[in-house]
């Protein structure tokens, strides 16, 4: 069958899981410097069905699009370790204070000036855990969509065969293309870096990492053109403005609190024979067991 | 009047829990705003199912009957909910946080182009004052989420979009049948007129749903483990604790992702919400995520090596030992004195 174009949808995330005591700030705000900047893990799972869908249809072509600052640069790198095409930073000022809908609406904008026939996103982020893009995302370009999906089974040159997770089931679904599909963290782990990859892609670079860079690395890009990396500002996608950032988030934080449990006043308990059975006779005393 | 809608999930027969603790907490709602809740019902056969939404304040019940949609489907599920959206123009729309709500709300928030807080755990009715435009907006609906993996908690309105679309997670909010059910009225919809032939391009090829096994969601005594558990084989001994206890076993999330135990009983942000009469954390040290799908128990033991382990804080009972020591103690003297 015919190649394919696959688009994979990934965000650079500060790592929520591993929160030390430092990642609050005194003011209750989030100390994102204390955060450790990360692929968004659902996203690997994305970028390996993807990288799975070339490997079942030879030819095809997956690049990652990725919405955020300079450094999110990251990320295209990140997937050109592990074998994809290419990839495109979506990055501008004009996108700060975006949420759910105005980061689905520059997205969007976005993919109409791309060739795809696949989009393939992560279910969701780990710094907001809302899913909201992807959905999103495909409605705004008219496309079906397929949401917590584990596996990409079969593929012809009509349709995806796809097994998707329920709260308690799985479900099969036959999709056209063109598609949007989000992948669950219960799919597949992505494949590891390729050696060979990292050699040949650790100096790829945007425009904007290079603007300090030197003479000799903008020579070696210049000798090497698959080391330069596309940058797309708000200009390039003929976005309404209004539509995009804080302006274009219905969405507003009214605010914030840290999370601090109140302390209840509890009775410890040594762990012998005697202690314990006092706390069995008075649980089962007030009726909390037995 | 702009009521407040409420997508009810059907399972078969049956509406979805999760959409009846959301009518639940609706009608709290329109009270104060002085306004009605509808509900919306879509499937293949949904004869009766209007009368438990009035039991759980529904006013008007809104029903899109048709073979085609016996199973959920994100498009013409989009279309239909949309359409009367549009023709009823509500200020408030919820959605259960489900694969089926997560999968429906932000495909219509799109469409609407209005915003959505997604996986709420409350919801309340306030004002909010705008600095940048020096407005005061009256009764928005305050949606309030954990985010950053549950280390903040915000309040999320939508000053300027109608509907304020939230959704909310199963088991945080409590589901109430009305002493007597509203006299509600049905509002029956041509599906015809809603959806279009291409709403149907995702074919479901097959679909296997189980019951579920564990209801740990309705249990009274949960005893669950944390990853400091150690091994599948160690939680055995939880399970033996519920077995004499009349409990159901939980985990928490390192717990589930190490394989110890299974995803259906995680308890924590990611997983349930319980709020059991007892609960017995083994070896959980008690991280934000775990502590806020259990922190409303009425009563929590903790039994853990480390004295501050951060669980301590919002235990009642606080044994200083080894899970491995101090459980067959329990089962020992519950045994003992339980006849």
């Amino acid at each position: 069958m015919k190649p394919l174009k696959i688009i994979v949808l990934a965000k650079q995330v500060p790592d929520t899981r591993n929160v030390g005591k430092d990642a609050m700030k005194a003011d209750g705000t989030v100390n994102r410097a204390a955060l450790e900047a990360i692929f968004n893990p659902e996203d690997l799972n994305a970028l390996e069905q993807a990288l799975r869908i070339k490997d079942m249809v030879p030819g095809t072509e997956v690049r990652i699009l990725t919405m955020g600052p300079g450094r999110a640069a990251e990320i295209i790198r990140e997937g050109l370790y592990r074998g994809t095409d290419g990839g495109y930073l979506l990055t501008d000022r004009k996108f700060a204070g975006s949420d759910t809908l105005a980061t689905s609406y520059a997205l969007a904008m976005t993919i109409k000036k791309l060739e795809y026939d696949i989009i393939v996103a992560g279910r969701q982020a780990i710094d907001g855990d809302t899913a909201q893009v992807g959905p999103q995302v495909a409605e705004k370009l008219g496309l079906p969509q397929v949401t917590y999906v584990e596996e990409v089974e079969k593929i012809d040159s009509k349709s995806l065969i796809i097994r998707r997770r329920l709260d308690n089931g799985v479900e099969r679904v036959k999709t056209p293309f063109p598609v949007l599909l989000t992948v669950h963290g219960s799919a597949a782990a992505c494949r590891p870096r390729i050696a060979k990859n990292v050699m040949k892609y650790k100096h790829a670079r945007t425009p904007s990492e290079l603007q300090d860079a030197t003479e000799d690395y903008i020579k070696l890009l210049n000798d090497r053109p698959y080391l330069k990396l596309n940058e797309i500002g708000a200009a390039d996608i003929e976005a309404d403005e209004a539509a995009l950032g804080l302006s274009g988030s219905p969405t507003k934080v009214k605010n914030i609190e840290s999370v601090v449990f109140k302390a209840k006043e509890s009775k410890v308990i040594q762990s012998n024979d005697k202690e314990i059975e006092e706390l069995i006779i008075e649980l089962i005393g007030n009726h909390t067991i037995g | 009047m702009n009521n407040i809608i409420v997508y009810c999930e059907t399972n078969g027969n049956s509406v979805a829990e999760v959409s009846l603790e959301l009518l639940t907490k609706a009608r709290g709602l329109a009270k104060q705003l002085k306004v009605n809740v509808e509900g919306i019902l879509i499937g293949k056969d949904l004869n009766g199912l209007e009368n438990i939404l009035y039991a759980h304040g529904a006013n008007i019940v809104h029903k899109a009957e048709d073979p085609r949609l016996e199973f959920y489907q994100t498009l013409p599920h989009t279309s239909i909910v949309c359409g009367i959206i549009k023709n009823q123009n509500p200020q408030i729309g919820l959605f259960g946080a489900t694969t089926v709500g997560r999968d429906l709300a932000p495909r219509i928030a799109s469409a609407l182009k209005s915003g959505l807080t997604a996986d709420c755990t409350s919801l309340e009715i306030g004002d909010h004052y705008e600095k940048k435009t020096d407005t005061t907006y009256k009764d928005l609906l305050y949606q309030i989420r954990p985010a950053f993996g549950g280390n903040i908690v915000a309040t999320i309105v939508n000053p300027d979009t109608r509907p304020q679309l939230a959704t909310v997670r199963e088991g945080v909010m409590k589901r109430e049948e009305l002493a007597s059910p509203v006299k509600g009225e049905v509002k029956v919809w041509n599906v015809n007129d809603l959806v279009k032939k291409e709403d149907f391009v995702v074919e479901i090829i097959e679909r296997h749903v189980e019951d579920k096994k564990v209801n740990i969601k309705g249990a009274q005594i949960i005893v669950s483990g944390g990853y400091g558990v150690g091994s599948k084989e160690n939680f055995n001994l939880l399970f033996q604790l519920a077995d004499v206890l009349g409990a159901e076993v939980g985990g928490t999330r390192a717990a589930v992702d190490a394989g110890f135990i299974e995803h259906d009983r995680q308890i924590g942000q990611t997983g349930v919400t319980v709020r059991p009469k007892l609960y017995i954390a083994c070896g959980i040290s008690g991280q934000i995520q775990h502590r806020a799908g259990m922190m409303e128990s009425s009563m929590i033991i903790s039994i853990n090596t480390d004295p501050n382990a951060p669980i301590n804080n919002i235990a009642d009972y606080v044994i200083i030992g080894d899970y491995s020591d101090v459980v067959p103690k329990i089962i020992n003297y519950y045994k003992k004195n339980s006849k």
